[in-house]
This record gives structure tokens, C-alpha cells and sequence, in this order.
């Protein structure tokens, strides 16, 4: 583990071609990582991430995806990702290869990388039409009652990055809320980033069954505060809803999109 | 005499009675959430919410944008993790009602939230499934909720993302899945079931001023009406006043910061 810049993090941990899960359930989304990414330019990253949300809008529209992997690509509570809808409806500003699965699968595919497994094992999918596009989506008798289960390979990010509340100086991560799938993504992964709100002395989990995160599980922890804005970070700072309802309007269009990109991304950092 | 409400309230209104005090509900955002919330503050008041986020028993100060808001794990009795949410608590069979919402839904109940057109080549690309899929088949039964036209209320879904009764209305019984399904519709000009026997949706109870013609010419198949076809009863002024204020609340906090 090494304490790093956001800029040094990303250089160094981040490459082109890489499988990159980037996770946070809504909460503690890495957008200030993701926007490294984005300035630093990186090119066909296979994205993972359960919901896409704004972050990866912006990672698609700015050119950095070849692939998708997803289970709900919406705008929470307002409506279409319409960076995402345009790369998949028209191929801007590439084409994007979409690998789609439900949560249940997605969230059972993280634990399986966790473990070590080669794949998943779950009850889902029963009578959709997903199981006909998506080849991973298969099936496994059970070996005891004989029963049909669903299983999709297990997902092992190249790296995953992710947003916590808080690390120690030795480098120890806790995550408060809603924790999602974090735990999951950083164990299944290769390499890890964190950016963290704050670096203190003392953890002070607020209950030994808190989510920590032990030093020796990431590569690199970045101190970001405020790294999680739009979404929000637990104990810090709410969800800018506002600014979500506003993403609508930003992203809908090419131009007004690119331009919103160069003021608050590109000449930043 | 009875205040003037719209349709929409009528819908949510509507939605909100069919949840008991006892149901264990896993909440999608938008009207679902709407619907919860308010049975929660009017005649359900320990009624557990789960959001896919991993809230258990959340009881928000006012309506969430996100599935994951703040408010839900601040309020919530208990926050997990997803994979936890949907293996222990989804899959393993212990929430009674899952609360859905569609961009199409057709005759038996099947729900699409994928694509418009074909998948490969969608015409529009929706979000996706989601939760939606597994809820679907692990809880007790599903209730929809859906705004009424041909557009939304289709003969065949393009895409079926969360079982109901499947293309013909029988694929749940041969798919072995022990759970209901879509029990009861809500949408804002009407009530519907599934038919005992065929599983396809049928009008129940129509609201008040709405005419049997203008739900046939919003639905995209010929549909049927019950013989002992009721009117809905219309929202109660207590209702409206809770809502318009949790409604208020939530315009307030969400556009706020802006």
C-alpha cells in the first residue's frame, strides 16, 4: 500500500485495455477518480460497474470505453444515461460493446471474485429474454437435488476503484452506509485504488462488524475530499439530487455535454 | 364533497391501500416508492421497506431520487450489502410484495425496462433490469404500477426484462417458480388482475369519471372488463393531504440545493 496523488494513482494503476470496476451503490461513487481517468486520457477499458450512473456517462462520452458491463443503466430516479443511450443507440462517440446482467447476478459475480470462484451460482433470470443475448448467462445442475441454478462467470477487475469515508496513516480503509458491493469489488480485483474523504489517525469504526478494509488488500490510498460529489459520501456531504436532475439537460446533447466536460473536468487537476 | 385530485394521486392513492401493515415490500423508485411511502404514513405504518440498496425497514423524510439516498440509510432499522440484499433477503424468500414499475407491460403481466425495437439495434435503450428480474420471481407477488396508454399497455413487450406470466400466461407454472407474480395493476385510469385461469390482465375496477371506452382505446389489446366491474373508490382528503405534503417535502429537498 502506498499513499499516492490522485494523478500518480491513476498513472500508475490504470491502463489502457484494462477490465476497471469503479463501484459504489449509488453512494460513494469515485467520481473524482473517474475524472483522472478521463483526463489522463485512457482508452478501451472494459467498464464494470452494477449501475453505470453519471460517472461512466461521462467516461463514455468521453471516449475512454470499448465495453460495458452493467446491470441498470439508468439516471436515478430521472431517467436515460443519454451519454450511454448515444454510444449504444449510435456509436458516439464509439461503438460500445454492452455486456448486460441483473444486479442479482452482478452482486453474485463480485462475491465469486471475492472467493476465488470461476463463477457464480444463484437462482435469476427465469423466464427473460436476457438469457438469449447475453452467452455468459448459463446454467448448472446442482449436483445434490438435481435442480437447474443460473451461473455467470465470476468478475475479476483488472482494478477497482473505489470511494471510502476514511483511512488510517498505516494505509486501513472503513466504509459507512450503504456499502455495496466495495468490499466484494476490491477483493475480486487484481489491483485496488481508494480514494478516501479524510486520512486520520484512528479509524474509530463505530462497531467491530464495521466495513474496514486492511491495508494489505489495496495498492494505492489517494485523500480526495469531496471525491464522491455528485453522489455523496455518509457522514460528509448529502447527494447533490439537484445536480443529478441537471445531468439530464448537460448530457442530452454532444456539444453542451463536451463543453461541460472541458469546464469542469478537463481543466481541472 | 370530495377535493378534485388528479389522476396520478388517484394512482398512487389506489396503489398505497393495496399494502398491508404487515407486508415486507421492496420498493423501485419513482411511484412504487410514492405508493409505499404514503401507506406507510397513512394506514401501514409498520409496514418494512427495503430498497435494493441494502436499507431494511427505511422510513425517508421524504421521497428518494435514488435507490440509495442518504435519508434511507440514516432511517433505515438495518443497512446490508447488495449481494447480501439480494441472496439472503431477495432469493431467500422473505418479502411478501415487490413494487414495480414498466415502460411496457402487456397482457400477462411480463414487464420491459430493456429496449424499444430489437436489442441489438434498439430503437430506444432503456435502462435495463436491475433488481427487477429477481424480484419478479422471489417475491411473494408483484403489483405493478403504470401510467395507462398504448404506448406502455402493449399486446406483446418487446423484451420481456421481469417475468410475469410469461408469453402465453402459463410460464410460471412451467418454470416451477413457487411466487405469484403480477397479482394486481395499478394504473391511472384503472384497477386490473390476472384472469384465474388464463392470467390475463383484466379491469377490474375503474376510477371515478374514467369510461370503459377510454380504457379500451389506452390498452393495446382487446381487453376485458369483470362482470361485477366496480369504480374505484376516489382518494380520501386525509390521503391527498399526506401526500401532497410528502410531495412537497421532496420538491423542496431535492431541488434545494440547486
Amino acid at each position: 500500500m502506498e499513499f499516492l496523488s490522485l494523478k500518480e494513482a491513476i498513472a500508475e494503476y490504470v491502463e489502457d485495455g484494462d477490465v476497471v470496476a469503479m463501484e459504489g451503490f449509488t453512494h460513494l461513487i469515485p467520481f473524482a477518480a473517474g475524472h483522472e481517468v478521463i483526463r489522463q486520457g485512457k482508452r478501451n477499458l472494459t467498464l464494470v460497474r452494477m449501475t453505470p450512473d453519471l460517472i461512466y456517462d461521462q467516461l463514455i462520452g468521453a471516449g475512454c470505453a470499448r465495453k460495458l458491463v452493467f446491470s441498470w443503466g439508468g439516471n436515478p430516479g430521472v431517467g436515460s444515461l443519454h451519454r450511454f443511450r448515444d454510444a449504444v443507440e449510435n456509436g458516439w462517440p464509439a461503438p460500445l460493446e454492452i455486456e448486460e446482467h441483473s444486479h442479482a447476478a452482478m452482486a453474485a459475480a463480485y462475491a465469486a471474485g471475492a472467493s476465488g470462484l470461476p463463477c457464480a451460482v444463484f437462482r435469476g433470470y427465469a423466464g427473460t429474454d436476457l438469457v438469449d443475448h447475453n452467452p455468459n448467462i448459463r446454467t448448472v445442475e446442482c449436483p445434490f437435488t438435481g435442480e437447474t441454478l443460473s451461473a455467470v462467470p465470476a468478475l475479476k477487475p483488472d482494478v477497482t476503484v473505489i470511494h471510502a469515508q476514511k483511512a488510517d496513516r498505516r494505509g486501513n480503509v472503513l466504509i459507512e452506509g450503504i456499502v455495496g458491493v466495495q468490499k466484494e469489488a476490491v477483493l475480486a480485483a487484481r489491483k485496488a485504488v481508494v480514494t478516501v474523504e479524510e486520512v486520520v489517525d484512528d479509524l474509530a469504526p463505530s462497531s467491530p462488524n464495521s466495513v474496514v478494509l486492511p491495508a494489505w488488500t489495496i495498492d494505492a490510498v489517494v485523500e480526495a475530499p469531496g471525491g464522491a460529489w455528485p453522489s455523496y459520501a455518509y457522514g460528509y456531504y448529502d447527494r447533490d439530487n439537484s445536480f443529478y436532475l441537471e445531468w439530464d439537460e448537460i448530457s442530452r446533447d454532444r456539444e453542451r455535454f463536451s463543453a461541460w466536460m472541458a469546464d469542469h473536468v478537463f481543466s481541472h487537476g | 364533497m370530495a377535493e378534485p385530485y388528479t389522476a396520478s394521486e388517484m394512482m398512487v392513492v389506489t396503489a398505497a391501500r393495496a399494502l398491508r401493515n404487515d407486508d415486507v415490500c421492496f420498493v423501485g423508485i419513482g411511484a412504487p416508492s410514492e405508493a409505499c411511502n404514503l401507506a406507510r404514513l397513512t394506514h401501514a405504518p409498520d409496514i418494512t421497506l427495503i430498497y435494493e440498496s441494502g436499507t431494511i425497514g427505511a422510513k425517508p423524510e421524504v421521497l428518494p431520487l435514488s435507490i440509495g439516498d442518504g435519508d434511507l440509510c440514516r432511517t433505515a432499522l438495518t443497512t446490508v450489502s447488495v449481494p447480501e440484499t439480494f441472496q439472503y433477503w431477495l432469493q431467500g424468500g422473505r418479502i411478501s410484495v415487490g413494487f414495480l414499475g414498466a415502460a411496457q407491460l402487456d397482457r400477462f403481466g411480463n414487464i420491459n425496462t430493456t429496449v424499444i425495437g430489437d436489442y441489438a439495434r434498439p430503437k430506444v435503450r432503456l435502462p435495463g433490469g436491475g433488481g427487477a428480474p429477481e424480484i419478479a420471481t422471489f417475491c411473494g407477488e408483484i403489483y405493478v404500477i403504470v401510467p395507462h396508454d398504448r404506448r406502455r399497455m402493449v399486446d406483446r413487450v418487446d423484451f420481456i426484462t421481469s417475468l410475469g406470466h410469461g408469453r402465453d400466461g402459463q410460464e410460471r407454472h412451467r418454470l416451477g417458480l413457487q411466487t405469484k407474480g403480477p397479482t394486481l395493476v395499478i394504473t391511472d385510469l384503472c384497477v386490473m388482475r390476472p384472469n384465474p385461469t388464463t392470467n390475463e390482465l383484466e379491469v377490474v375496477s375503474i376510477h371515478p369519471g374514467v369510461t370503459v371506452d377510454r380504457v379500451r382505446e389506452a390498452t393495446g389489446w382487446e381487453v376485458t372488463f369483470r362482470p361485477d366491474l366496480d369504480t374505484t373508490p376516489p382518494p380520501t382528503t386525509a390521503e391527498l393531504e399526506v401526500l401532497r405534503d410528502l410531495k412537497a417535502r421532496t420538491e423542496a429537498a431535492h431541488r434545494g440545493g440547486g
